[in-house]
């Protein structure tokens, strides 16, 4: 059942990689490969249980830490083209655009 | 045994439920439909698969890492979720919507 738990989650991989390869816009290709990331931890716990060797579930935890801080700094770069710009005005000034 | 059968039904509804979300991620036709199989799917079937695993650890050190890596996933999830469709919203992209009457526009 482990088996079969985690030839479901490579299934689901495989299908958030091709929309991350095949996506039109930045945001699909991120938005998939944060499926990704957390379908990689799923999978790693479930390869701790098949192997036996829970340690390594520490992994999949610091996996999860990284995922989301680099979704989050993927979508910064994404959305202001660097790192360093700070949005207050930015955001103001599109909202006001937008509204 | 009752918890083996248990955790099986988690482990496989949960397995069920990613395949239904990639499913969803590969084949809907906007960025927000995707974003909402996406976004949905992975909190239930995290739920699901570690609450599998955590019925085959028992009482133990590696029931509370799962706990632990669950509490930060259903976290971290809806919120890069949000701050993608919140960044995609704010650049511009706009959802695909239906043309019935000809009129593509919203609000």
């Amino acid at each position: 059942m482990l088996i079969a738990a985690s030839i479901a989650i490579l299934v689901t991989m495989g299908l958030a990689l091709v929309r991350a390869l095949a996506g039109p816009t930045a945001y699909d290709r991120i938005a998939a490969v944060n499926m990704f990331g957390t379908k990689t931890v799923l999978l790693i716990a479930v390869m701790a249980f098949l192997s036996g060797r829970t340690d390594v579930l520490d992994i999949a935890l610091v996996y999860a830490l990284i995922n989301f801080i680099g979704v989050i700094a993927a979508l910064k770069l994404v959305t202001h083209g660097n790192f360093h710009s700070s949005d207050f005005e930015e955001n103001h000034d599109k909202k006001g655009g937008a509204e | 045994m009752i918890l083996d059968i248990l955790s099986w039904i988690f482990l496989l509804t949960g397995g069920a439920l990613g395949i239904v979300g990639g499913i969803g991620i590969y084949r809907f036709p906007d960025f927000y439909t995707r974003l909402h199989a996406a976004g949905i799917t992975d909190t239930l079937s995290a739920l699901l698969i570690l609450l599998g695993l955590g019925l085959q650890a028992g009482w133990s050190l590696a029931a509370f890492k799962l706990a632990l890596i669950y509490v930060f996933l259903v976290f971290t999830s809806p919120a890069a979720s949000h701050a993608l469709a919140n960044a995609a919203m704010h650049s511009g992209l706009q959802p695909k919507l239906a043309n019935k009457e000809g009129e593509l526009k919203h609000d």
